[in-house]
């Protein structure tokens, strides 16, 4: 048996007070419960495919686990044996958690090689040299038919959709986490380089042994990819979980046949 | 010598040797200093007792161009400053000031031959030689009557540099000039006089410097540059005072008929700066580019801008100021574009952003727009923000600890700054920053 490297139990996550254009509401403001009583697990060298429709709360469990700090989120999450809850976003990621972002955000005057160094530097408490920063990415850029050089520009400003994604998972490769969370990492994407990041997601994942949760809505990404769990969210519950053949089925029949065929067997609408 | 009287002023000029003329001017400039009265607009000013302010500093030593031959203290402190490094490599020539004598100044031969003058101030006003030509120039563009601060200037400056930049010769690498006030409790008053003449080109940066003292020190400077028909000048400056440094300083370029000026400026310490280098197009062609970058921290002021005076048809002008304030500092930024009567074809664009990091400080931007034509496109634009949650979320899921990321961010907002900057000053600049965020500055 692998070990688990994420346990999430009883997760409930609720963004916090909206901001009323007038001021604050005498009440302080409406908070939305987004996801309640999820449970689940993820272990060594796995992947997890989250599945939902739009709004069902996919994006709002990985944001959640990195830290966002639009949520109030409680439960009980670990992390190889860390309270993840208690940890800030950065010292999530430098115990192995990783996001790439559904919406990367402009960072002005900051570039990827930047931002990639400085992440190094505070893993390792010092300086590291440009060219060692660099050799932590340059393969992937190839691979993906970037210049090492766009790195060196304002991250995301400017960016196609394609190229944000891409740089999403130069970041990630380079910083080396051992769960990484990608949060519909192939939209955007031509059918080349969703096919390119499928395959170098699976010889990662082959060298280092890292476990992948996945939101993707057109699948393609995971080809090259063995589905060991996926999980069918609805309204921030677990709908049903299961193996590979959820994927499949979802890609067959899609979301709402599959919801509303189990509602009927369950005899509720 | 502390204090500022006739005496004083007459003792400085005989000192130096000076011929009448210059003497005359200094009178001038402490005849206004007695007459005018503080600007009622300025920050406060009630701690600066000038009478307690040494007005002249004489360093132990004699001006040379051989660094071996400014004694090791000295030296010590311009090469901890990275400037004899710099020389080597980067410069066409160098001037280092230490408190109110220039101590060091060398032009490398291979630009002297080209009729390129770069030498103290002093010297081109004495020197039979330069002194017609320094004296055409000299306080005229910002007469010793022009402003309070520029009045005691003239009445007592002393060190700065004069640079004369022949017709149609192109300095390929910059001069920099380096001023360091060390002595607790004095003034620093250079001059710095710059002509470039017809079709030349020249990059010339200001660096500026002083270690802390529990006195106030004054720095009023005063920088006068010409940019002739075609001409094309850049001056870059980073200016990194110690927190009790009254900082009063004037910088003024005049720009002829196809002339060019670039500005780029960074303000950093100080108790209180005021400063807002002033470009005048006079001719048709004269464009003129500044860009700028503040930082106030606790207990400072930093009153800031810079002004365009577009007096012909067809002349171009951009201002970009970014202010950053923290831990209750204030940010002042005036800014100026005036556009003279009947002129056509005349474009001024101000861009002034501000980046307000905690509730305690304040931020202000005072932009004046003076038009008084019809053919000019004038616009101003400003912003205030703060830093962006988003961006801070996104940079902590790389790994970066938030005051590392909130640095970072700042920095990024004074990017297209730097970037103008010679490596070195970026560096410097990026330095005095993260120096700033991480409470050590």
């Amino acid at each position: 048996m692998k070990k688990e490297i994420l346990t999430v139990q009883n997760l409930e996550v609720s963004i916090k007070h909206l901001a009323s254009p007038c001021g604050s509401s005498p009440a302080g403001g409406a908070e939305k419960r987004i996801l309640s009583g999820v449970d689940f697990s993820i272990s060594e060298g796995e992947t997890v495919v989250l599945l939902g429709r739009n709004g069902a709360g996919k994006s709002t469990i990985v944001s959640s686990l990195m830290g966002d700090p639009r949520f109030n989120v409680s439960g009980k999450v670990k992390l190889e044996g860390a309270d993840l809850l208690k940890l800030s976003t950065d010292q999530r990621v430098q115990k192995g958690l990783f996001m790439t972002f559904q919406n990367p955000v402009e960072t002005p005057g900051i570039s990827t090689t930047e931002i990639i160094r400085s992440s190094l530097e505070e893993k390792k408490g010092g300086f590291v040299p440009i060219d060692k920063v660099r050799e932590k990415f340059t393969n992937t850029a190839q691979r993906l038919g970037e210049n090492i050089w766009f790195f060196e520009r304002e991250a995301n400003v400017g960016f196609s959709g394609g190229e944000k994604k891409k740089n999403e998972l130069i970041q990630a490769l380079a910083l080396k986490p051992r769960l990484l969370m990608l949060d519909e990492l192939d939209s955007g994407l031509d059918l080349d380089s969703s096919d390119e990041i499928s395959k170098i997601l699976a010889e990662y994942q082959q060298e280092t042994g890292c476990s992948y949760l996945i939101i993707s809505h057109n699948l393609r990404v995971l080809r090259h990819l063995e589905i060991s769990q996926s999980i069918l969210l609805e309204k921030g519950h677990i709908f049903m979980s299961g193996d590979s053949g959820l994927v499949k089925r979802v890609e067959k029949q899609g979301i709402r046949a599959i919801l509303n065929e189990v509602s009927d067997s369950r005899g509720c609408v | 010598m502390k204090g500022l009287n006739e005496k004083l002023v007459r003792s400085l000029s005989e000192a130096k040797k000076e011929p009448n003329w210059v003497l005359d001017l200094r009178l001038r400039g402490l005849k206004a200093w007695n007459s005018q009265k503080m600007p009622a607009w300025a920050p406060d000013l009630s701690e600066l007792n000038l009478s307690e302010i040494e007005t002249y500093v004489r360093p132990k030593t004699e001006m040379v161009s051989d660094w071996s031959e400014v004694p090791e203290d000295i030296r010590r402190t311009f090469d901890s400053l990275g400037i004899p490094e710099a020389e080597k490599e980067k410069l066409a020539g160098v001037g280092a000031q230490y408190d109110s004598e220039i101590v060091y100044h060398n032009l490398k031969k291979a630009v002297e031959k080209t009729g390129v003058i770069y030498l103290p101030i002093e010297e081109a006003l004495s020197d039979p030689k330069y002194s017609k030509l320094a004296k055409k120039y000299f306080l005229k563009l910002v007469p010793p009557e022009d402003h309070k601060f520029n009045a005691l200037h003239a009445a007592v400056f002393s060190g700065g540099s004069f640079i004369y930049v022949p017709k149609n010769t192109e300095v390929e690498f910059p001069l920099q000039s380096y001023y360091r006030l060390n002595a607790p409790g004095a003034g620093q008053f250079e001059h710095t006089l710059i002509i470039v003449d017809e079709g030349a080109s020249l990059h010339f940066i200001e660096g500026c410097s002083a270690p802390k003292y529990n006195v106030a020190n004054l720095h009023a400077g005063c920088v006068e540059v010409y940019v002739n028909k075609n001409a094309r000048m850049k001056f870059s400056t980073v200016e990194s005072w110690s927190k009790n440094m009254y900082n009063l300083n004037t910088k003024r370029a005049l720009v002829l008929e196809g002339g060019e000026i670039e500005w780029v400026t960074g303000n950093f310490g100080s108790k209180v700066s005021m400063l807002y280098p002033t470009t005048i197009l006079k001719e048709t062609g004269a464009k003129c580019e500044y860009t700028g970058v503040s930082l106030a921290s606790k207990n400072q002021v930093l009153d800031t801008g810079a002004k365009v005076i577009h007096l012909a048809s067809n002349t171009y002008s951009t201002i970009n100021i970014k202010s950053i304030v923290k831990d209750g500092g204030v940010s002042m930024t005036r800014t100026l574009a005036y556009v003279a009567k009947n002129l056509s074809d005349v474009k001024s664009f101000t861009n002034c952003k501000s980046l307000i990091l905690d509730d305690q400080s304040t931020s202000n931007a005072i932009p004046e727009v003076k038009v008084k034509t019809l053919g000019a496109e004038v616009a101003h634009e400003a912003s205030v923000g703060k830093i962006s949650e988003e961006a801070l979320f996104y940079l902590m899921s790389r790994g970066i600890s938030e005051e590392k990321a909130r640095g970072m961010l700042v920095r990024g907002f004074t990017a297209e700054i730097s970037k103008e900057l010679p490596v070195e000053y970026a560096m410097e600049m990026n330095n005095l920053i993260k120096m700033e965020m991480e409470g050590t500055g």
